[in-house]
């Protein structure tokens, strides 16, 4: 099943949540919505869902309106960050509601309805909790309990709210990986927000970066981070140095000192330099772009942080450098960016 | 017992809680029940028998137990419609509403009988035309029903709010994507939710009618074996100095509430067991 968002606008207020969103996603695909709180991405899962109605702009299924339909009738698996399990029902019990609630025509006979649930419980292997209540299960075991019961209609597509928020770190580790295998398995579009960029990084085909209700980039996870579109994306994914320059005529200029940077094509005036702290080549002092003094080193997994004063200007950035690489606090050093990108303020 | 290590918890005061709670309820409640109790032995068991299956008894007793378990079954029922509108809707006049949800707490009960009679009373607002229909409220058993109702509905209406209020909209939410339709979204996802508080509800406003005396003496008109109340049965064997009567059927009715609120309170607890709260 294919979507496609079409000039979706929804504003709560005078608050624009989303302002004129266009999204296309392939059929069978796993894709992430990746911003910060308040950029529109759960606002667009929900109008997708039917749970949220756009004041314009169009939802297609299939190239088929999908506004016309509500959440009912849209035949949409929906996964809540909080799980939204029935509190009163046992798992076997939540997981047959989908089920159950079906019109007397099309209801599946009890011993199918058993066969379905017990088939389900498999899938997420949680058959064991079966006669269990939600309030006895652990947070990973209810949100795959809920992703059970969302599959249990045979969704045409999956929605995905947050799915791992509320869990701790090891818990979305694992349900990470979880997830990927499963969406390989069943094949649904599926479509999950997060505003965590490894997980978004981690599971999806393809990755929607949100900002202020608008789309700032579409891309495979290797696009958006090697190849961000715009500063938001490149601020956001990954972590970055960003020093405020100016831009004039080609040359780069920090603090009106020229840099050894060419600029690229179209940004002219004030601008920002983003590298990547792993993109910081460190040499002899007067060797590179940039010279500064090591204010502190940090040492963590393969990598060491050192927090460096720029003769250059007043900034104080962090780069990481090889745990091999000998850095002495008040060691004078050159940097010379491998990859950075310039982009515009604005 | 300075055996025993004290045992350190993150709630201390267990035995001075438990202590108070155990001499206060023995003074304020058990004490004076007891008395009962024992001020009823002064009957033989042949002479209680008589008193309690005395016809005036049993019909006073089947009135006021009767009726309540009546009037809290529409409270239930009407109670739960009246928060379902103040929880759910924003309209105007709401908090207004929400206050006069807590008039019949607070209103003096024999100002609310008073009240009652005028407006059912044959010549009342609502009385006259509901006489031209044939239905006589006042002085029936049918007004000691409405008085019940009048005094009980705050009580459902003020256990259910909270526990309403506080339901998750996403269940709601996750039931419509899941295929449920309106009807099905409320019979088997919220009233399920809400079960244990509408027995709670329906508990209270139950034991509120069959103590109610003030409100209702007033409507009852009080014929004996039609329209007369066990309270006020009580308090005309008092009159008459017959106590030890007045005492049997205190007895009886201090017993049969005690077996219907309890068995309430179990089936409330199985309820509760049946959607432990996360």
């Amino acid at each position: 099943m294919t979507i496609e968002a079409r000039g979706v606008v929804k504003t709560f207020g005078s608050f624009k949540a989303l302002d004129s969103v266009d999204l296309k996603v392939a059929n069978g695909e796993l894709l992430a919505l990746l911003g910060p709180s308040g950029s529109g991405k759960t606002t667009l899962l929900r109008i997708i869902a039917g749970l949220e109605w756009p004041d314009a702009g169009e939802i297609l299924f299939d190239g088929e309106n999908a506004l016309d339909r509500g959440a009912r009738e849209r035949h949409v698996g929906f996964v809540f960050q909080h799980y939204a399990l029935f509190r009163h029902m046992s798992v076997f019990e939540n997981v047959a509601f989908g089920l159950r609630v079906q019109p007397r025509s099309i209801r599946k006979s009890e011993a199918q309805i058993r066969a379905r649930v017990k088939e389900l419980l498999d899938l997420v292997q949680l058959d064991w909790l079966a006669d269990r209540y939600p309030s006895q299960l652990s947070g990973g075991q209810r949100q795959r309990i809920a992703l059970a019961r969302a599959l249990a209609i045979e969704p045409r597509i999956l929605l995905l709210d947050e799915p791992f928020g509320a869990l701790d770190a090891k818990v979305r580790k694992e349900l990470r990986q979880w997830l990927r295998t499963l969406h390989h398995s069943i094949n649904v579009t599926s479509i999950f927000v997060t505003h965590d960029q490894e997980e978004a990084l981690e599971v999806a085909h393809r990755v929607v970066v949100m900002d202020k209700g608008r789309i700032e980039q579409v891309g495979s996870p290797n696009d958006v981070y090697d190849a961000p579109a715009t500063a938001f994306v490149h601020g956001f994914i990954g972590e970055s140095i960003m020093l405020p320059v100016e831009v004039s005529g080609g040359a780069v200029h920090l603090n009106g000192r020229p840099l050894d940077l060419a600029a690229p094509g179209d940004a002219a005036g004030a601008s920002t330099l983003f590298v990547r702290r792993h993109d910081m080549v460190i040499g002899p002092a007067g060797s590179g772009t940039l010279d500064g003094a090591i204010t502190h080193v940090r040492s963590f997994g393969p990598v060491q942080r050192a927090e460096i004063a720029l003769t250059e200007s007043s900034a104080i950035i962090e780069i990481d450098a090889p745990r091999d690489r000998e850095l002495k606090i008040g060691d004078r050093i050159g940097l010379k960016p491998r990859h950075y990108r310039i982009f515009a303020s604005g | 017992m300075s055996v025993l290590a004290p045992r350190r918890s993150t709630l201390p005061g267990f035995g001075l809680t438990m202590g108070l709670t155990l001499t206060w309820l023995s003074l304020i409640v058990l004490i004076p029940l007891a008395g009962l109790f024992v001020r009823s032995t002064d009957l033989s068991l042949a002479q209680f028998w008589d008193i309690v299956t005395s016809r005036r008894t049993l019909s006073a007793l089947k009135i006021s137990f009767g009726l309540s378990f009546a009037a809290a079954l529409v409270n239930l029922v009407m109670g739960t419609i009246v928060v379902w509108a103040l929880v759910r809707y924003r309209f105007p006049g709401r908090r207004l509403f929400d206050a006069i949800v807590d008039v019949p707490f607070a209103l003096p009960t024999a100002v609310a009988g008073v009240a009652l009679t005028a407006l059912f009373a044959q010549k009342g607002w609502l009385g006259a035309p509901l006489a031209a229909l044939g239905i006589k409220v006042a002085f029936t058993p049918l007004g000691i029903f409405i008085a019940m109702i009048f005094i009980g509905i705050p009580f459902v209406v003020r256990t259910v709010q909270p526990v309403l209020i506080d339901l998750d909209p996403e269940i709601e939410e996750a039931a419509a994507s899941l295929g449920a339709s309106r009807w099905h979204i409320i019979t088997k996802v919220i009233l399920p939710s809400l079960t244990p508080a509408l027995l709670t509800g329906f508990a209270l406003a139950f034991a509120r009618a069959v103590g109610e005396y003030g409100s209702v003496i007033f409507i009852a008109g009080n014929l004996p074996n039609v329209s007369e109340i066990a309270p006020l049965l009580i308090v005309i064997r008092l009159s008459e100095f017959r106590y030890a009567d007045a005492t049997a059927i205190a007895v009886v009715m201090l017993v049969v509430a005690f077996v219907i609120i309890f068995a309430v309170n179990r089936l409330q607890r199985w309820a509760q067991a049946q959607a432990p709260s996360t």
